[in-house]
């Protein structure tokens, strides 16, 4: 089956959702992120949604217990990129993601993660650490 | 009024081929983008549901089409178990299966129009239409 890859970059998880994810993708996605967050002890990831053009009440459900599941682990997960139209939507939806940490890009994310471990901020992505 | 197109809903493959094909109407209609999302939004909660709780079925895409305004008509049917209290469904919270409960609702309020026609042990009819702002 088709899978989302995860990056790692430094001490964090970087995951791009480019494709619009059928239910099984979006619930392999979970699962390969708990195996790699206890396999790398990575204290942070980073979920960049800025390529989605929908979020319903099921890919809301998966990024909310990503984030549950994480933290229960000891790390935080931001979602970053969220498209305004989606916002407006999932508010009128009812889904208000409240557990859910989010940015609005990749570097705001990343700042928000390293204030969050209280590490000094280095600015730009370490892809060499 | 013209029939688009009528799509089979029977894995959560289907379900992603239903946001695309309403996307690319909605686009092709003149819909802005909030208004492609929310309707987009709404096709895949009510598919959704069409494949878990009435077993797999169908959504007919439609376009309404009058002097004065342009709007997508979506018709999910499915031959499930049916829902024998509709407005408890519809409510925020309810489920019978493993979610939020927020599907039904929340698309009804993602839209302009919307009707449940639903009869135990036969199946449940969703109609609902968006109309371009
Ligand atoms: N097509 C259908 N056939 C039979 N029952 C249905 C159908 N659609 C909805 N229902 C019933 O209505 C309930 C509420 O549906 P709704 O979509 O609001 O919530 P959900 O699917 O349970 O959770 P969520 O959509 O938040 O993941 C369902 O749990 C189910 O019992
Ligand atoms: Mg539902």
């Amino acid at each position: 089956m088709e899978r989302i890859p995860i990056l790692q970059m430094g001490q964090f998880l970087l995951v791009t959702i480019q494709v619009d994810m059928h239910d099984r993708l979006a619930l392999a996605l979970q699962d390969d992120l708990t195996d790699r967050i206890v396999k790398t002890s990575a204290s942070g990831v980073l979920i960049d949604i800025s390529s989605l053009e929908i979020v319903d009440s099921f890919i809301g459900r998966v990024l909310g217990n990503i984030a549950t599941v994480s933290q229960l682990l000891g790390t935080e997960t931001v979602i970053v990129g969220m498209q305004p139209a989606i916002a407006i939507t999932l508010v009128e939806l009812g889904l208000s993601l409240s557990g859910v940490r989010t940015a609005a890009n990749i570097d705001a994310g990343m700042r928000l993660l390293q204030i969050s471990l209280g590490a000094p901020f280095h600015g730009g992505l370490d892809a060499n650490p | 009024m013209p029939i688009l197109e009528t799509i089979t809903i029977l894995d959560s493959a289907d379900i992603v081929r239903v946001r695309q094909k309403v996307r690319s109407q909605t686009v092709a209609l003149g819909f802005g983008l909030v208004d492609q999302t929310k309707i987009v939004t709404a096709a895949s909660e009510i598919a959704r549901n069409t494949l878990d709780y009435g077993g797999g079925g169908s959504v007919t895409l439609e376009v309404l089409e009058s002097a004065h305004r342009v709007g997508l008509r979506l018709t999910f049917t499915d031959q499930g178990a049916g829902i024998a209290n509709i407005e408890l469904a519809l409510q925020n919270g309810y489920t019978t299966g493993s979610g939020l409960g927020l599907g039904l609702g929340g698309a009804k309020r993602l839209m302009h129009e919307f009707e449940i026609t639903s009869e135990v042990g036969k199946g449940t009819c969703v109609t609902t239409v968006r109309w371009r702002q």
